[in-house]
């Protein structure tokens, strides 16, 4: 198994070595429509270093067991791997004990779970849920949709529609003494924004709502610390940080997490199953039914691991300089432009725009055209779109593999957009 | 085979651009809604009819450029056919895209062709079937128009 695990520099300010990194990622070798490949589309999912991929294929070609039930090696071995796992996440975001993570299939599936296990039990007519108008679909849907079928009224930060930021000047009675819930991103997966979560989980707490925070786009590029934070559950993807897809995870309070109702059942989630009644097992366990994707949570742990070992500081910093170059780049192009907020310290790295009045879609199969993957559309985010009043973006996001060069390349093909639309 | 060849071709940008046919019918016979939620293209139709004969087509909405330019060739093909004339043009239409045969449309349609290079880009295709799909329904039921 050969790789080449990135060296961890000792000083606070780290640079990446990138052109190092980037052997770590078998795809990047390949072409794209007979270009070198460039992979701009972080923010859908991120690529898998040869690490992550050797220990799901490690799973097939040297353990296929299944976990926690055999006595036999193998068995015991996958098990450990796979409770591992659940150790080294849990200090990545730097949670209390390994049993308030749990793993689910998404970030999506986790966002369901809170719903369905805590809401359900806890919200009641009359009372009121709080989300942003920014949020992803996976954390605006199930609360949606959990209003109707509770009669709860849903209620929404809205959004600067000149920057796509927040408008948080009607927080408190956004949030109020009949707030039981209130979920937020901590980075918006349409212009990398990172609203200022602090403020408004404070005035949650002050409420007494519980509050979610979707992390799915913040968890691959920063620091994450759930004490600190504060929230009640921290939601977010395997995927989107170099592990395999399949795997999801739900940060929650321990306390909580115990209070809940399971949400799927069946075996593993069990103490003692009787003709009468069955008692559940403790958080996590009592959320994990069934045979969970074992390869994908073993690999997860290399993804963490990989990504620890490249510090999050490093990739942050990395990521920063991305969007600047980028933001700068981008001012020569006529007709360019972007959204999010001038403020690049608030933002992720990614940099989404249009160009002229070519549509989204055109501007992503010209960037295809020269080898470059780019997201473009709604972005599982219409209620923000609804709010900028435009059919969608493209969306360039970075990640710790990409370059200046390949920004340089970016600019090139926007200028090709621009010579077809002009 | 290139972009600029294939998709993005001047009659196809004109048509894209052209805001002739592109506004909302209030005495329409028929009128219908037509989305592809991936991409986030939609656009309605209208068409105003004399007996069988169709008067005029517009469209509106939001969509890319295949998508729009696509709807404006539409509208101006249907102009003064009869409902069984613009069957068999989008019939053709459709085979253009879907079958990979070549079109015969006759001189006055001839712009139609300019669409043929969109079949080399499997993803878009659906954009430019987008506003013939929707028409082709509203004339097979025409009842269920509005
Ligand atoms: C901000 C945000 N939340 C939630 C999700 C959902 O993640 P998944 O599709 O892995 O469930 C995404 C994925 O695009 C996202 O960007």
């Amino acid at each position: 198994m050969q790789q080449s695990q990135p060296t961890v520099e000792p000083t606070a300010r780290v640079s990446l070595n990138v052109e190092e990194l980037r052997r770590d990622f078998p795809i990047l070798t390949r072409t794209m429509r007979g270009k070198p490949f460039i992979y701009l589309d972080n923010g859908a999912t991120a690529l898998k270093p040869q690490s992550v991929i050797d220990e799901e294929v490690r799973y097939y070609t040297e353990l296929s067991a299944n976990i926690h039930r055999g006595v036999y090696e193998f068995s015991e071995e996958a098990s450990e791997c796979y409770d591992r796992t659940r150790g080294i996440v849990a200090r990545f975001v730097n949670a209390q004990s390994e049993r308030e993570i749990v793993f689910t299939k998404s970030a999506t599936e986790s966002s369901n779970l809170i719903a369905y296990g805590w809401a359900m039990k806890n919200i009641k007519a009359g009372d009121e849920i709080c989300i942003s108008e920014i949020e992803h679909h996976a954390n605006f849907v199930p609360w949606q949709a959990l209003a109707e079928r509770l009669g709860a009224t849903l209620r929404m930060i809205p959004m600067n529609p000149t920057d796509a930021s927040l408008d948080i000047s009607d927080l408190d009675r956004l949030i109020n003494d009949r707030t039981r819930l209130v979920g937020i991103t901590a980075m918006s997966n349409v212009t990398g924004y990172m609203p200022p979560v602090e403020r408004i989980l404070a005035r949650a707490r002050a409420v007494g709502a519980v509050t979610v925070v979707d992390g799915a786009q913040w968890v691959s590029h920063a620091t994450v610390d759930v004490q600190k934070l504060d929230a009640d559950f921290l939601i977010f993807s395997a995927h989107k940080m170099c592990g395999p897809t399949g795997v999801g995870v739900l940060y929650g309070r321990e306390s909580l997490l115990n209070e809940m109702d399971p949400f799927l059942f069946g075996g593993d989630m069990v103490l003692r199953v009787r003709k009468e009644k069955t008692v559940f097992r403790k958080a996590p366990e009592k959320f994990e039914a069934g045979t969970p994707n074992i390869a994908g949570v073993m690999a997860f742990g290399k993804a963490v691991e990989y990504l620890q070992n490249v510090g999050m500081e490093a990739i942050h910093e990395h990521e920063q300089d991305l969007l600047r170059y980028v933001v700068e780049r981008a001012s020569e192009i006529d007709g360019l432009v972007s959204y999010g907020p001038a403020d690049l310290s608030t933002r992720g790295g990614i940099f989404s725009f249009n160009v002229g009045d070519a549509h989204p879609h055109d501007t992503g199969n010209i960037l295809d055209e020269d080898g470059i993957a780019v997201r473009t559309g709604l972005h599982c985010a219409h209620p923000l779109m609804q709010a900028l009043g435009i059919p969608g973006t493209v969306r360039a996001s970075f990640y710790l593999y990409n370059t200046r060069a390949e920004v340089d390349r970016l600019i090139e093909s926007i200028h090709r957009v621009r010579r077809i639309f002009s | 085979m290139s972009l600029e060849e294939d998709l993005y071709k001047e009659i196809i940008l004109e048509n894209y651009r052209s805001k002739k046919n592109r506004s909302r019918m209030d005495d329409a016979d028929l009128a219908s809604e037509g989305a592809n939620p991936s991409c986030g293209d939609d656009v309605e139709l209208f068409v105003k009819l004399d007996g069988d004969r169709v008067v005029a087509v517009t469209y509106d909405g939001i969509g890319c450029s295949i998508c729009c330019a696509s709807a404006n060739l539409l509208c101006e093909a249907m102009k003064g056919k009869t409902l069984t004339e613009a069957m068999t043009i989008i019939g053709e239409y459709r085979k253009m895209l879907l079958e990979d045969e070549t079109p015969h449309f006759s001189e006055d349609l001839a712009d139609l062709e300019a669409m043929q290079g969109v079949k080399h880009y499997p993803v878009r295709i659906k954009c430019a079937l987008l506003a013939w799909n929707t028409v082709r329904d509203m004339f097979e039921t025409p009842a269920s128009g509005g």
